[in-house]
């Protein structure tokens, strides 16, 4: 809270910046009707966008602009000023430099937290306190003379260490450190990594590909019981668009490349790849590649294994590519299903050809308030049936709409706030909509203008019929904003003993509901029995729309004062949670993959024959287990 | 967990149990009017989605899974789509309930004066009312009373009505609608009326599946029915049926609730409106049929002192929780779940442990009556005492010192038991027969069953001088099993030691080993007979060699099990309380390998074994008259069947029984204790 010790001078000041921002905000508002308002607007902000070129996002030392233990960049948090009012520091975000006014109470309500309890972290990373690197030293030798960079500074080696599960982020805060890689090396292109994994395997290295590191599934952890040195291959640096072919619309990128420098560099050039996952400021190329990542506009552009052309990857046996860009082949079984999902268990991706979309012309949000879940999952599954799902459409449970409520910022006029209450009044007294059962939609149209306004209706039309009610775009685009600053929502949450996380699964349309119910009360109940003193926040939202099912997101969070082991009940919690989501049809993951948290159910999952494939696989591959990580088998 | 208040045993004495109210006293002071017309607002399961019972047929017949059989059975027949659909909503028709307020006030007033002239007094539990309340708010609940009497499901809707919670649908039999308007009432009651048999009609049990499931998932109101199925004739439990509780607890595997609550009821009568009924019916006078003016006459007949109800709601069990660990829900996912589909093996495992547990848990708190006790001792001494010589009877002096013997030892064995104790004992023993003075007589200072007398059930002129020995034999059968109906509410609390007293008896040795053979046959000889838990025999065997150990009847060291000095009385009890089922398997053997013809069927084997069995017991060749209950020799034919023993042939000669008599031979034997138990028949377990 150093920021707010310096009085009320540069409150003040703050306030007047604030203010100064919201008009320039209302001067640029009527433009937006003809101009292409991106999605890029809605997540953070390299420096000064459209600078230059040259400009990359991920430095080899992170740690110069990112957090070390917690999510995000350094200069972007959530706090409770003096007032107890919330807000959010530095400038990248939409949000920034904001009070949300109603967050205190919601918070406070929701998980029976105090401002006065407080649980802050460690502030400064402890070298000391890490394990001295056990070094394989012929390896060395030999790395030094190829002239590829490495490391191995403690800051360096821990931050390579985890991804941003609860238990990781947990254990940074409190200053605890378990085994960590020995040593970092950044590659520069296809030919570092290919040296680089040959030494390894003449070395016997153990090597874990470090992308963004923005794993949840405990993928990143370096196995306890490994004794030969751990070197992370951070591909941070790999991060090159080597082509563009316009002729057939593919762009051929280097695997490090993190989504925003990706999207931001083709749109440059008029083009977007439309993939775009939440974590998409930070995440990968090879992440992506290596989870079979899904963006929230797959419905347009589809999700990584629909937009992957070609992949090079580098393992121990060597290099593994096909030999040519046909956009589909009938080869036997399709071996980029043999990389996309391994989990960096076989070995590095490098480089990728990726379709790529010309810019979308037009984009809009939307918002359908429908008066309850079972409605609203009614009208997606329609809109799915009909194949005419926007580029995004979500739909939030009623907690998820009361959070998203919470998180508004100060209405900047009386006509605002006015227009607020007669919305409020609107449907919940003329239209008789139930404020604690109502859910809501929020929606992406992107294409060119008339046929998003077209598509528009079609979807309006069809939510009507299930008793939706437009909401406005406001509701729609705050629902996306609040995916890029829940992570740092939970940072918050964790300075005040509220520990959580979500998880995801997919199910066929038939069990959505099902599955919403029963998981959110197996979380409840599991709370209860497990002594959790407060009830928690469990919620869901369905996140994608297939053909034959959807995705569904559960977001899990609760107060742990009184318990001397939160992370251990948190873990059975969302133990007991994907149990029940397997017994209810769910599958074990729609994107995140499985890593080493999932892995015991793999077996369950894809069948002993299958899961003997996938070992197999791996044993030709990677027969000393170089790529070590011990994910997925 | 709830799981566990199921079942438990070790030390049975430490079972707590709670304290009961008279709720027939307020109606004795307050207006029954008033009372039938009191402000009924229930509590409502917080997922209900109301709707009306119309609307409720409609969810039915569009349901995907209707949907599906219906087309299914018109590729099959051949018949149109319309035309099966037509079938489906007439059975639905046939079946529905209509719950009505106004019916159930009409009844709660009506019954408030029934049962204030029947009875002296209705006790329930109150606690298990909060419970269930607290149940019917959180989840879908399954109700489960046991079942002695037509009064048990208006019984059930009285109290629940009584205690503002909320109003059950009933699975009642068909036979019911045999009485045009009482039908009628009783489906304005909550009633939904099942044919007895559908066997292999598809569409039936769909219809009927999806009726129940909907009713319960969308928290309509509490489901209640039967586990075993039909009135209990004889006071045991019957051995559960399984096609209702498989249908409720459908939902919970396929995830379409989070969980549900099986509220296990124990109704226990004082003395059963259709005691002497009962015993006619198993003696082979047929049953009337149920009609509207054979009510009225009934109870006309009964209007007499009934004592006391006990009604105990027992703990809900949650489904959740005992399906934990034993039943992998995800089987469900690879099928759409409206397809209906034969349960799995696991599945089906799980649903007859369940029953079994759950009908254990109806007996456990069944409230047990001194007269109970009573007469367990009598129908013994009955029996002993017929040897030459002996006076009939027992002094009540000597009644009075065994009673309290046998009541001190029930309650260790973990018994409910109602027995008054701050009055003497011989004033407990005097009033509890003077409730049954149809059963017992009382002449120069002992007691004995009134038999001579012909009782007060058998019409009077069929004692006149002309009676055959046969008539007069099955009059005297009649007091035997009204009588052995109530020592057979106390069976299941000495079942599992009087099995080991009675394999301690049969046993070639005194070693553990042997007894664990010959008690592991018993259980599986009268598994049909009684209520065992199936793959329980371990257990069983625990339970009852800890019971007799605690009570110093026995001494089990590492290798023997020894009947101590002072237990030898325990043990006779308890292997006198089961030999009259030990005989009458003996007797069922010896009619097959005697009597069985060729062209013996199913339906002709009561007659033939009646008459058999009246022919021995004439000859004196036979000791219990109790025998000659068609129960008994049901039970033990299906045992025999179970075993092998005797097969049912199927094709041109459909229901003939074909007998293995070597096998049945060595089961009359090995029961006997003529030979020792062979490992090959317990290998069969």
């Amino acid at each position: 809270m150093a920021s707010n010790s310096s009085g009320g001078s540069s409150d003040r000041q703050r306030i007047a910046q604030q203010r100064l921002r919201v008009i320039a905000g209302h001067l640029q508002r009527p433009v937006d009707g003809d101009s292409a308002v991106l999605a890029a607007e809605y997540k953070a902000q390299g420096e000064q966008p459209g600078s230059s070129r040259e400009e990359k996002t991920v430095p080899r030392r992170r740690q110069e602009i990112m957090k070390w233990n917690g999510w995000g960049y350094s200069d972007s948090r959530f706090f409770f000023n003096k007032k107890g009012q919330a807000e959010f520091t530095g400038k990248r975000y939409k949000l920034s430099g904001l009070i949300i006014p109603a967050l205190k109470d919601w918070f406070e309500s929701t998980f029976g937290a105090s401002l006065q309890h407080k649980t802050p972290a460690t502030p400064i990373l402890n070298s000391s306190a890490v394990h001295p690197p056990t070094l394989n030293e012929t390896f060395v030798e030999e790395l030094k003379s190829t002239g590829i960079p490495f490391s191995h500074d403690a800051e360096d080696r821990v931050f390579r260490a985890h991804g941003h599960c609860l238990h990781e982020i947990f254990a940074l805060r409190e200053g605890k450190f378990g085994r960590v890689p020995d040593m970092v090396i950044w590659p520069n292109c296809h030919n570092d990594v290919v040296k680089v994994v040959e030494l390894a395997s003449k070395h016997n290295v153990c090597l874990i590909p470090y992308g963004g590191g923005t794993s949840v599934s405990s993928a990143l952890e370096c196995p306890p019981e490994e004794t030969r040195s751990i070197v992370s291959l951070d591909t941070s640096q790999m991060n090159h668009i080597l082509w563009i072919d316009e002729k057939n619309l593919t762009a051929h990128v280097e695997a490090g490349i993190v989504g925003q420098d990706l999207e931001r560099l083709l749109n440059e050039s008029g083009y977007c790849t439309g993939h775009e996952p939440d974590s998409m400021e930070f995440s990968s190329l090879g992440g992506w590649v290596a989870t079979r990542a899904s963006g929230m506009k797959k419905n347009i552009y589809g999700n990584i294994e629909d937009l992957v052309v070609h992949i090079k990857m580098v393992t121990p046996r060597g290099v593994i590519e096909k030999s040519c860009q046909g956009p589909r082949m009938s080869t036997g079984p399709d071996i980029h299903h043999f990389i996309m999902g391994s989990e960096g268990t076989l070995g590095v991706v490098t480089e990728v050809t990726m379709k790529i979309r010309p810019m979308p012309e037009y984009q809009k949000y939307g918002s359908v308030v429908f008066p309850n879940f079972e409605q609203g999952v009614a009208c997606l599954r329609e809109v799915a049936r009909q194949r005419c799902a926007p580029a995004s459409i979500r739909l939030m449970d009623n907690e998820q709409f009361k959070f998203g409520h919470a998180l508004k910022p100060q209405v900047s006029s009386i006509f605002t706030s006015f227009l607020d209450g007669l919305k409020k009044f609107y449907i919940t007294k003329f239209k008789g909509f139930d404020p604690n059962r109502l859910c809501v939609a929020t929606l992406l149209f992107e294409g060119d203008r008339e046929r998003v306004l077209q598509h528009e209706k079609q979807v309006y039309d069809i939510a009507a019929k299930f008793g939706g009610l437009a909401a406005g775009e406001d509701n729609g685009q705050r629902g996306y904003m609040l995916t890029f600053v829940i992570a740092y929502l939970r940072d918050l949450g964790m300075d005040y003993y509220v520990i959580g996380e979500s998880f995801e699964t997919s199910v066929p349309w038939d069990r959505v509901l099902d599955i919403c119910q029963n998981v959110k009360e197996r979380i409840v109940r599991e709370c209860k029995d497990k002594g959790v003193q407060f009830p928690p926040l469990s919620t869901c939202r369905v996140t994608q729309t297939y053909d034959a099912g959807a995705c569904v997101y559960f977001y899990f969070a609760f107060n742990y004062r009184g318990l001397s082991d939160p992370v251990h009940v948190y873990e059975q919690v969302e133990h007991a949670a994907r149990e029940e989501i397997l017994a209810n049809g769910g599958s074990l993951s729609h994107h995140h993959g499985v890593g080493k948290l999932r892995k015991e159910w793999m077996r369950e999952t894809v069948s002993s024959v299958g899961l003997g494939m996938l070992k197999s696989v791996k044993d030709f591959v990677d027969p000393n287990n170089i790529f070590g990580n011990r994910n997925l088998l | 967990m709830a799981s566990k208040a199921v079942y438990s045993h070790r030390d049975p004495m430490l079972k707590k149990r709670d304290d009961f109210e008279d709720i027939l006293e307020e109606r004795r002071n307050s207006s029954d009017l008033r009372y039938a017309l009191k402000c009924y607002t229930p509590v409502v399961y917080k997922g209900i989605s109301p709707c009306k019972a119309d609307a409720l047929t409609n969810m039915v017949l569009q349901s995907s899974h209707l949907h599906y059989v219906i087309s299914q059975v018109s590729k099959e027949t051949g018949r149109a789509v319309d035309d099966v659909q037509d079938e489906a909503s007439a059975i639905l028709e046939e079946m529905a309930q209509r719950l009505q307020l106004s019916t159930i006030r009409f009844f709660a007033f009506t019954l408030s004066k029934v049962f204030k002239t029947l009875f002296r007094s209705i006790c329930v539990n109150e606690e298990g009312i909060q419970r269930l309340q607290q149940a019917i708010q959180e989840h879908p609940v399954v109700l489960l009373p046991s079942h002695r009497s037509y009064m048990d499901f208006l019984l059930m809707s009285y109290l629940l009505y009584t205690y503002d919670l909320a109003l059950p649908v009933i699975a009642a039999g068909m036979d019911f609608m045999g009485m045009k308007f009482v039908g009628e009432m009783l489906r304005m009651s909550g009633a939904f009326f099942i044919r007895r048999s559908f066997g292999g009609d598809k569409l039936y049990w769909a219809v009927f599946s999806e009726y129940v499931k909907t009713m319960l998932k969308n928290g309509y109101a509490p489901v209640e029915f039967f586990l075993e199925g039909t009135r209990s004739r004889t006071s045991k439990s019957l051995t559960p049926k399984l096609g209702l509780l498989n249908i409720v607890m459908d939902p919970f595997f396929k995830g379409e609730v989070f969980d549900m609550s099986l509220v296990p009821v124990s109704i226990s009568y004082e003395r059963i409106l259709e005691e002497s009924l009962y015993a006619r019916e198993m003696l082979g006078v047929p049953k009337p049929k149920e009609s509207t003016s054979g009510l009225f006459k009934a109870r006309k007949v009964l209007s007499q002192n009934y004592g006391s109800i006990h009604v105990y709601f027992g703990q809900p069990v949650s489904l959740r929780s005992l399906a934990e660990g034993r039943v992998n829900r995800s089987q469900f996912s690879l099928v759409p779940r409206h397809i209906p589909k034969r349960p799995s093996e696991e599945i089906q495992n799980f649903v007859n442990d369940s029953a079994y547990m759950l009908v254990r848990a109806q007996e456990e708190n069944m409230v047990l009556k001194p007269w109970v006790l009573l007469a367990s001792l009598l129908l013994q001494n009955h029996h002993q005492s017929q040897a030459p010589g002996q006076k009939p009877g027992m002094a009540l002096d000597e009644l009075t010192e065994r009673v309290v013997w046998l009541r001190d030892l029930s309650r260790q064995y973990g018994a409910f038991l109602h027995w008054p104790d701050h009055r003497a004992p011989s004033d407990v023993v005097s009033s509890s027969l003077s409730l049954h003075p149809g059963l017992v007589k009382i002449s120069e200072g002992r007691v004995q069953l009134a038999l001579e007398l012909g009782g007060d059930v058998g019409p009077k002129e069929s004692r006149s001088a002309d009676t055959t020995p046969e008539e007069e034999l099955l009059s005297r059968a009649v007091i035997v099993l009204s009588c052995a109906s109530y020592r057979n509410q106390a069976l299941h609390v000495f079942l599992r030691p009087a099995l080991l007293a009675l394999a301690i008896h049969a046993a070639a040795s005194t070693k553990k080993q042997e007894v664990f053979y010959s008690f592991s046959f018993l259980r599986n000889m009268f598994s049909n007979e009684f209520i065992l838990v199936p793959g329980a025999t371990v257990q069983d065997f625990e339970e009852a060699c800890y019971l007799l150990v605690k009570t110093g009847a026995l001494q089990i060291t590492q290798q023997e099990v020894l009947v101590t000095e002072r237990g030898h009385r325990t043990i006779v009890f308890l292997t006198s309380m089961l030999d009259p089922f030990l005989q009458g398997y003996q007797v069922v053997c010896r009619f097959l390998c005697e009597e069985a013809t060729e062209e013996l069927t199913e339906k002709q084997f009561i007659p033939s074994i009646r008459r058999f069995i009246i022919k021995h017991l004439l000859a004196g060749r036979l000791r219990y008259t109790e025998v000659l209950s068609s129960d008994l020799q049901k039970n033990a034919l299906a045992a025999l069947l179970r075993l092998g023993a005797v097969q049912k042939l199927k094709g041109v000669d459909q229901g003939t029984l074909k007998v293995n008599t070597v096998m049945v031979n060595s089961l009359e034997d090995t029961l006997g204790g003529k030979l020792p138990t062979q490992k090959v028949v317990v290998a069969r377990l």
